[in-house]
């Protein structure tokens, strides 16, 4: 007990040299609090999504041919179903009408599709966040603009459930004849095509067999389309950069005023310590304590309310970031998918330099002999 | 009371808190399976291939499906100019070398 | 008892600038008195004074110490003299903590912290009970009338109150010998005779005392016992009270 009794005295003249510049090692400990807490944030929320992601889109199309013409996506004529019909190993082949359509009134982008059992004919099904953007419900109309200029009215007569959000808010489901009318699409084409292999693992050959048949088409496989969320939020895409970064160098300026070296008066303190008995290991666990005080209790606040915030919040501190210029952004809450090895790492980056820069710079000081404030 | 006491008791309440959130995290992963088939059935039945988290721009909404081409079907001299371009880069399936 | 034998200590050996600040000093000091080591500055008193308390080893030469100072000591036979200078630094500091108390001449006390804290501070490392550890600090500031002054910071303190609260951090582990490095050099005639006052209550409680000091306020004083005369780290003299 004695040697915890000693380390608990050691925190206690820890923290009262700390409370000595009161205002400063607040503020220090509320800046690395937040910096902790953006983080910690970005950090839950990107692995959460990619979770999320690698889950929900485990069924997405095998296969999705689209067609390229003069580098612009263009349609897909129907000829092509029969000859990627014919590729060994091709179970289904089937084309799909869909695409964007810009509503001027709420300024949102909206992805009309057609699928088997849609509406009936004048009959939209929405997601939700259509319906925030338009500030309508079920039952309401909302009339599209056509590609001749005029307006077609529909009604809404369903909408696909808010737990769906994250991948159905924006969609707008619809009848082929209307998709016709809403959009000059030309008999015999399709927006692209969708395919069922029988064995998944001949996706990738397939593919290559259907670029080989048709150069100007453009085959994207189900794992590519698992692997585009595995790396989004990558700390290399631009803004993720840009807050490591500034992370980064908060860090290194928390560090280096410590680092830095103790000034006259620290360093004299040390002296009278020593000299009035304490050894040169107490002075280090009380600079240990010193650096472990501010780091852990800032680590700690940092990843709750980080938690918090991605988890309970929905992480609307970073909506208006997400949300862009987009005037439709999914409501949806997240699933705690955290990552252990994240946090630890997270962690280490963060008490760790913080408590060393504080005790290497101690260590010659604190070897001073005791007998130095006398002469 | 004394400092340390103090400040004991602030770490014990943080790791109380750590812990019953880690409780939380678990207990949510483990009940998300309802929510999740949700979406994934939707998924399915829908054939959709991406998350509607960027609905500005076409190569953001349907990341999966844009190419290097799609930013410039926007804006010909399409530096980034959509928000979202800042936070989601291409999809790894374009970074790689085509096989020819 | 203190035993000092052919003390030397000499400083930055073997550069340009190597210094003999003590040499060839022996010196035997008995319990319960008061000794008063004069000299001008440069004697070599300071250097002395460290390391009779183990707070410097000396150069060559060897220090014994028995008796109650020695009472309490984990690896000292009872009764035979233990020699000190050999000793690793962590028992050399264990016997300075419990043993010796230190007054410096610029009292040097931690400033931004309170008076109590301050007194306390000598016996944090020694992972003592904390409450009765902060009852012995207020006891001894009571003893010195500071009660009013616990929670004040060293700043706000007068020069008396100053010195009063050096020598409360001094007597926290109740050594069994007190050590001041000029202790009246920056007080007033009338805070250095109450100074000599304290020596006095010191002594009568069985402390020994060894002041360095060449103010005349101190070696003329009726209660001390011997003075020892330095002069270029060497003892050139010596009266004895009785």
């Amino acid at each position: 007990m004695g040697r915890l009794d000693k380390q608990r005295n050691i925190i206690d003249f820890t923290l009262s040299s700390l409370m000595r510049r009161k205002a400063r090692n607040i503020a220090l400990m509320l800046v690395y609090t937040l910096v902790v807490f953006v983080l910690a944030s970005v950090m839950f929320f990107a692995q959460a999504i990619k979770k999320e992601a690698s889950i929900i889109l485990k069924d997405s199309p095998e296969i999705i041919v689209q067609r390229l013409v003069a580098g612009r996506q263009a349609l897909v004529p129907e000829d092509y179903i029969e000859g990627i019909g014919k590729i060994r190993g091709v179970q289904s082949v089937a084309g799909r009408y869909w695409g964007y359509y810009f509503d001027p009134v709420a300024g949102a982008n909206f992805t009309l599709m057609v699928t088997d059992n849609g509406p009936a004919i004048g009959k939209i099904r929405v997601g939700k966040g259509v319906l925030r953007s338009i500030r309508a419900s079920e039952g309401d109309i909302l009339p599209l603009k056509n590609y001749v200029g005029e307006w077609i009215v529909f009604r809404i007569d369903g909408s696909l459930s808010s737990e769906s959000e994250l991948v159905s808010s924006d969609l707008i489901m619809i009848s082929e004849n209307d998709f016709r009318k809403v959009f000059d699409m030309p008999k015999g084409h399709y927006t692209d095509l969708v395919l069922d292999v029988r064995n998944s693992r001949e996706r990738a050959v397939i593919a290559q067999k259907i670029k080989d048949i048709y150069p100007d088409t453009r085959p994207i496989i189900r794992d590519e389309i698992l692997r585009t969320y595995d790396s989004i939020f990558n700390w290399r895409s631009g803004i993720l950069l840009v807050i490591m970064s500034a992370a980064l160098l908060a860090f290194i300026i928390f560090a280096w005023d410590k680092a830095s070296g103790l000034s006259a008066e620290e360093k004299k303190e040390i002296g009278i310590l020593k000299a009035i008995g304490w050894e040169t290991s107490d002075i280090i666990f009380m600079k240990f304590w010193e650096g472990a005080v501010i780091s852990l209790s800032s680590f700690m606040a940092g990843i709750i309310l980080a938690y918090y915030h991605v988890f309970f919040a929905s992480s609307s501190l970073f909506e208006p970031v997400l949300k862009g210029w987009s005037v439709l952004y999914p409501d949806f809450r997240l699933t705690p998918f955290i990552d252990g090895a994240q946090v630890t790492t997270l962690f280490f980056l963060t008490v760790l330099p913080y408590t060393v820069a504080t005790i290497v710079p101690s260590w010659r000081a604190a070897t001073v002999d005791p007998d130095s404030v006398m002469r | 009371m004394r400092k340390s006491s103090v400040f004991f008791i602030y770490l014990a309440v943080n790791l109380a808190l750590l812990l019953l959130l880690s409780i939380h995290a678990l207990i949510a992963v483990k009940d998300s399976g309802a929510g999740l088939s949700v979406k994934s059935d939707l998924v399915k039945r829908l054939g959709l291939a991406d998350l509607c988290l960027f609905s500005e721009a076409r190569y953001a909404r349907h990341l999966s499906l844009s190419d290097f081409n799609t930013p410039f079907q926007d804006h010909p001299m399409s530096l980034e100019h959509f928000p979202s371009g800042s936070m989601v880069g291409p999809p790894d399936h374009l970074k790689r070398k085509a096989v020819r | 008892m203190i035993e000092l034998t052919d003390i030397k200590k000499v400083f930055n050996a073997g550069r340009p600038n190597e210094f003999t600040a003590v040499e060839e000093v022996s010196l035997s000091l008995d319990s319960g008195k008061v000794t008063v080591l004069k000299g001008p500055s440069g004697s070599g008193k300071t250097t002395l004074l460290g390391i009779i308390g183990c707070m410097a080893r000396p150069t060559s030469g060897r220090i014994h110490l028995t008796g109650p100072l020695m009472q309490g000591m984990a690896f000292a036979p009872k009764g035979a003299p233990a020699e000190v200078t050999s000793l690793p630094e962590r028992f050399l500091t264990e016997i300075r903590r419990r043993a010796f108390g230190f007054i410096f001449q610029q009292f040097n006390l931690i400033r931004g912290i309170t008076v109590l804290e301050n007194v306390m501070l000598p016996a944090y490392p020694m992972g003592d009970d904390f409450k009765s550890l902060r009852e012995r600090a207020t006891r001894i500031l009571k003893d010195f009338n500071l009660s009013g002054k616990l929670s004040s910071r060293i700043e706000w303190l007068s020069g008396g109150e100053a010195q009063r609260v050096a020598i409360s951090r001094a007597l926290i582990n109740d050594p069994a010998v007190i050590i001041a490095d000029e202790p009246t050099a920056h007080l007033d005639t009338k805070l250095s005779a109450e100074f000599m006052d304290i020596v006095k209550r010191l002594k009568g409680e069985g402390k020994t005392v060894i002041i360095a000091s060449h103010d005349p306020i101190v070696f003329d004083s009726p209660i001390i016992d011997r003075v020892v005369e330095m002069r270029d780290g060497r003892i050139s003299g010596e009266h004895i009270r009785s």
